[in-house]
């Protein structure tokens, strides 16, 4: 349920870093949570963020959640799948679900989010909430 | 489940939408005769300025138009009805003589802009109005003009803003509980404000010490709603305005709650600055499938001067309109406010007088603390208390048989029973937020209560029936999920043809 | 007391099984310091009879559209509402439903609303329309609010001639968030000034506010008024507070319009001394999730009906809280129940006869009052039906006199508009007669 290979913020989201860039998405936790996901706001291509800002927004029928960036950077890439096809992040959130792709500015940053087995123990914590 | 419930099947029609039906030269309507010349539009307005034929319009008869909407009202639940127990909502009695009043054609077809010494009766209504929900909530002026619970949250933050600027700065921030209604973070939003959030305490009421740790001078003021969403009176109001007002702020206050006290206390003498009220649903005019409503504002003098203009004066036996409010915010609509809805609501108050006003709250408290004490311990009770005209319990007594909050809402229908308002407040999970009012008779509230009673034994036994429920209305549950993804929200005439 | 059944012995009973002694112990939460010692300062209760009779006492002071001859217009219309209406809006199952968040049981609401909707858009010609505003000059307002969100931008070009209280809410609005309004004139046509409208235009400007017809009755040419607001990047926001003019006019969405923000009140609805009325508005579909307002939706139930619930909720205030779109809650579901009724009996032939006798009838008017001694037409450009007419005694001395003939003459707009002081707004609808007109000429000085 939480690929080994995977960052996680205490928000949900997931990111993986292939080479200078960071691919992202949020948990099978969160879309869990969120329930059937009808509109996913994703930032235009070229937005510079900084770890941690609220980059987008996901909605499912009756909630709506900000989404945060793993990690500072520039957007230079977004899913536009997810415009027709939002139940993409239900089937496969962590593949064709995914919401951005940053070019990574500071890799150190990285090591303020949570591995795979931080990140469950984390939502044992939250009590499935 | 033995004997008749409430709830039965009967004959029910389907009906298309008006598109589907009719046809060329069917004629539903008699217009006046002409009289003068029929000069083509054309030689009027050049042509570039006008239009074809409306598309998609349809042509059926009278007949067709009155079955149309007659079967379509069957499809619809109402206080006619039955029991509409929704929290916040006070779906109480809409009395019928408020419905006669409010079409009298002195009212109905009087246009807002003739002269006023022709329009005595209606400035007199609205002016006498004033004086009693001034005197009902303890204020000093009350506006008319806002057009809905939230327009008058809006006018009241607006209000509130402009006695700031007039002091010297405007300030920044709003302070509103988490258990508070969306549309007031959403109002202080409109108004520029950013929003702080509150946490209840533990006894599901604000605490004075949670206000203090973010009150300060850049503060405008305090959002409360008394009772408050759990239907819980918000005991430490005195302190709270004390804390506000100490640094300068407004304690505002939503007063879609007032059914409980109506009579019994005043917003005025809590330490409350402002106050919105909804006549639908304290005063009685009926909820219409969504409005029109009338949230008429409420205030203390030091507000007053910021009025929307005009406000209504009394000169001698003369009433007047006055525009000359040099510090006024404005308008929040057009013309002086919902006028058919406050007649309905001047009726209502002066039907039931200060006794019956009383007595509706006693009773609405009563009839909400019987439902209280019936289903505790068969419901779980998240807050262990007497609760005022409405109380919230949650699903999860019924969690553990994977029947939750939502399925025993739509099994309720089943029974014939509007299900309560669900998920809210926020900060109860699974919260049901039962609100009878004082229209109910005890026969009603027994059968309610038989009814969740049933529902409880089944989320037990027969989870499957309460699960997939609704099973007797004409429809199912929707797919809200595609209604979100693949949006239709119009009909579309097809491309060429018919 | 007959609207509370639960009497003192039922009481009594539910007391006891609440286990508390009297009612007084519900309210022990309630501070004494805050307790009301006395009766409400209100009048006591009245019977119904009685107040009946002084109810009607109080409606009979006021003048009314049957027993007065009134040529009033200028955002709320005197038009024809057939029978049907009034029967049908006082089933309880529509009058006293709630919104329909439980859509099993509100698909007669549902269904409503979602003509209600098709209508909006097949009459304005834009894509998609909300469930209702509360009236014209708020929905206005709420289209500037929508345009800054948008476009990003903080200014607004808004034409004299719109309504001047649809101006002056916008203001009050737009004033809590910072948002700085030009304002530009009018014509001699007594049209919106294009040349000032470009002139005050600007990659600053979040949107173009016009009305049609416009405040004086007059007819604009929305196409061009759109170029100008679009070659900036900017929004046209076109207000329509007359909208049985769309019987005739081609529609704002034809004309490059990105939002329309009308008034409701001429689609059958009672005049009632100025509300409930209804909000209309309408965009297209590029920014639909930036809507305010309910807005209703076709799907299907599990077994495959075609049904109705509320949809993309998440722009609204229940939800996004202080992000939403508006905070709008309870809207105006009945009045729009009453325009869904009013459009589909009028249908398509309906709606284009009313527009056109009040076209012809005001352009009767029109030429009538220009042949009467000291009254001209000010505006020399087309319009629906309403028009200014400049007259040369005081218009206040000739509205007065025009009463004691149970005559209501139009509207004195020197209260709006310093340079018409000399000016009376009359509208004529399907409603006068020809012999009205000539009575309301000959009252206002006779003619040639």
């Amino acid at each position: 349920m939480y690929p080994a290979d995977l960052k996680y913020t205490k928000e949900h989201e997931w990111i993986r870093v292939e080479g200078g860039k960071g691919r992202v998405g949020i948990t099978h936790h969160a879309q869990s949570a969120l329930g059937d996901v009808v509109f996913v706001e994703l930032p235009k291509v070229g937005r510079r963020l900084k770890q941690m800002e609220t980059f987008g927004v996901v909605e499912s029928v009756k909630a709506v959640s900000d989404l945060y960036c793993p990690a500072s950077g520039e957007v230079v890439e977004v899913n536009t799948a997810l415009e027709g096809k939002p139940e993409l992040v239900n089937q496969d959130c962590y593949g064709a679900g995914w919401m951005i792709v940053v070019k990574v500015a500071d890799p150190k940053e990285l090591n303020k989010l949570m591995d795979a087995k931080a990140y469950e123990a984390y939502l044992a914590a939250e009590g499935g909430h | 489940m033995s004997g008749e419930t409430v709830g039965t099947r009967g004959l029910v029609f389907n009906e298309p939408l008006i598109f589907e039906q009719g046809s060329p030269g069917r004629v539903g309507y008699s217009l006046p005769t002409s009289g003068v010349r029929e000069v083509k539009p054309d030689r009027l307005i050049p042509k570039k300025l006008l239009r074809d034929d409306i598309p998609g319009f349809p042509e059926v008869s009278e007949v067709d138009v009155v079955r149309h909407f007659t079967r379509m009202s069957q499809w619809n639940y109402g206080i006619d009805l039955g029991f509409y127990p929704l929290g916040s909502c006070t779906m109480k009695y809409n009395p019928r003589l408020n419905e006669d009043m409010a079409r009298l054609p002195g009212f109905a077809r009087a246009h807002p802009y003739q002269p006023e010494a022709v329009s005595q009766g209606a400035l007199q209504l609205l002016w006498e109005l004033e004086q009693y929900l001034a005197e009902i909530c303890g204020m000093d002026r009350v506006s008319l003009q806002p057009s809905a619970g939230a327009h008058g949250e809006l006018t009241g933050i607006m209000l509130i803003r402009a006695y700031h600027i007039s002091k010297g700065n405007p300030r920044k921030k709003i302070l509103i509980p988490d258990s508070a209604h969306g549309t007031n973070p959403a109002s202080s939003a409109v108004c520029g404000y950013q929003v702080v959030s509150v946490k209840s305490g533990p006894r599901g009421v604000v605490e004075p010490q949670a206000v203090a740790e973010v009150m300060d001078e850049e503060v405008a003021g305090i959002m409360v709603t008394n009772p408050n969403t759990l239907g819980i009176f918000e005991d430490h109001i005195l302190e709270i305005a004390k804390i506000v007002h100490g640094k300068g702020g407004q304690v505002y206050c939503d007063g879609a709650n007032l059914n409980a006290f109506v009579g019994i206390a005043r917003p005025g003498d809590m330490g409350i600055d402002v106050i919105q009220l909804n006549v639908h649903k304290t005063f009685s005019t009926p909820h219409g499938g969504g409005g029109p409503g009338a949230g008429p504002v409420a205030m203390k003098r030091h507000l007053a001067p910021f009025m929307p203009v005009p406000t209504v004066e009394k000169k001698g036996k003369e009433f007047t309109l006055n525009y000359k409010l040099p510090k006024s915010i404005g308008k929040v609509r057009s013309f002086y406010g919902s006028f058919g809805v406050l007649v309905r609501a001047y009726t209502y108050i002066r039907t039931l007088g200060p006794t019956g006003l009383r007595r509706a709250a006693e009773v609405a408290v009563i009839n909400a603390n019987y439902i209280l004490s019936r289903l505790k311990g068969t419901y779980h009770l998240p807050y262990d208390r007497f609760c005022m005209h409405e109380c919230v319990f949650d699903d999860a007594l019924q969690v553990p048989d994977n029947v939750k909050t939502l399925d025993i809402a739509k099994r309720l229908m089943d029974y014939g029973f509007h299900p309560p308002t669900i998920y809210f407040p926020l900060i109860v999970h699974g919260a049901l937020m039962i609100e009878p009012t004082e229209t109910e008779s005890k026969e009603t509230l027994d059968q309610f209560i038989a009814a969740m009673k049933a529902i409880a034994k089944e989320a037990k036994e027969n989870g499957d029936l309460v699960r997939g429920a609704p099973h007797n209305p004409r429809v199912s549950r929707m797919d809200e999920t595609k209604a979100a993804r693949q949006p239709n929200l119009r009909w579309r005439p097809k491309a060429s043809g018919s | 007391m007959r609207y509370i059944p639960n009497t003192d012995a039922d009481c009594r009973q539910m007391l006891d099984a609440i286990g508390v002694r009297s009612v007084e112990d519900l309210f022990a939460d309630i501070p004494a310091a805050v307790r009301l010692k006395r009766p409400l300062r209100i009048p006591p209760a009245l019977s119904e009879a009685d107040l009946t009779r002084h109810i009607r006492g109080l409606a009979a002071k006021n003048a009314d559209a049957d027993r007065y001859s009134t040529f009033l217009g200028a955002g709320c219309y005197n038009h024809f509402s057939p029978a049907i209406i009034g029967h049908l809006i006082s089933r309880g199952e529509f009058l006293t439903a709630y919104t329909p968040y439980q859509p099993e049981i509100s698909q007669g609401t549902l269904q409503v609303m979602y003509e209600y909707q098709s209508l909006i858009c097949q009459l304005t010609g834009m894509e998609v329309s909300n469930a209702s505003m509360y009236e014209g000059a708020s929905a206005t307002a709420e289209a500037i609010l929508m345009a800054h969100r948008v476009t990003g931008r903080n200014e607004v070009v808004v034409m004299r001639s719109v309504h001047p209280e649809y101006r002056q809410v916008a203001r009050t609005y737009a004033q809590q968030i910072g948002l700085t309004f030009h304002e530009v004139g009018f014509t001699p046509a007594g049209t919106a000034d294009l040349r000032a409208a470009k002139a005050a235009l600007s990659e600053k400007s979040a949107c173009l506010v016009v009305q049609n017809p416009n405040f004086f009755g007059a007819v604009e040419d929305l196409a061009e008024l759109a170029g100008a607001a679009h070659a900036v990047g900017a929004l046209l926001v076109v207000a329509v507070p007359e909208p049985v003019s769309l019987g005739l006019l081609r529609p704002p969405g034809e004309c490059g319009a990105d939002i329309v923000a009308g008034e409701g009140q001429a689609l059958g609805v009672p005049m009632s001394f100025g509300g409930p009325y209804l909000g209309v508005f309408a965009t297209q579909e590029k920014y639909m999730r930036q809507m305010p307002g309910r807005l209703v939706g076709a799907t299907l139930d599990r077994e495959g009906r075609t049904g109705y619930v509320l949809t993309l909720a998440t722009r609204e205030q229940h939800i996004r809280r202080e992000k939403a779109t508006s905070n709008i809650c309870t809207s105006e579901a009945l009045i729009a129940l009453i325009a869904t009724i009013y459009m589909e009996t009028l249908g398509k032939n309906g709606l284009r006869e009313v527009a056109l006798q009040n076209l012809r009838k005001a352009a009767f008017a029109k030429e009538r009052l220009a042949r009467v001694r000291g009254c001209s037409l000010r505006f020399s450009g087309p319009t629906f039906n309403e028009f200014v007419v400049q007259v040369k005694r005081k218009p206040a001395d000739l509205l007065k006199g025009l009463l004691r003939k149970q005559i209501i003459g139009g509207l004195d707009l020197g209260q709006f508009y310093p340079e018409l002081k000399d000016c009376l707004l009359v509208c004529v609808t399907e409603q006068h007669s020809r012999e009205e007109v000539e009575a309301l000429a000959k009252a206002m000085g006779g003619g040639r």
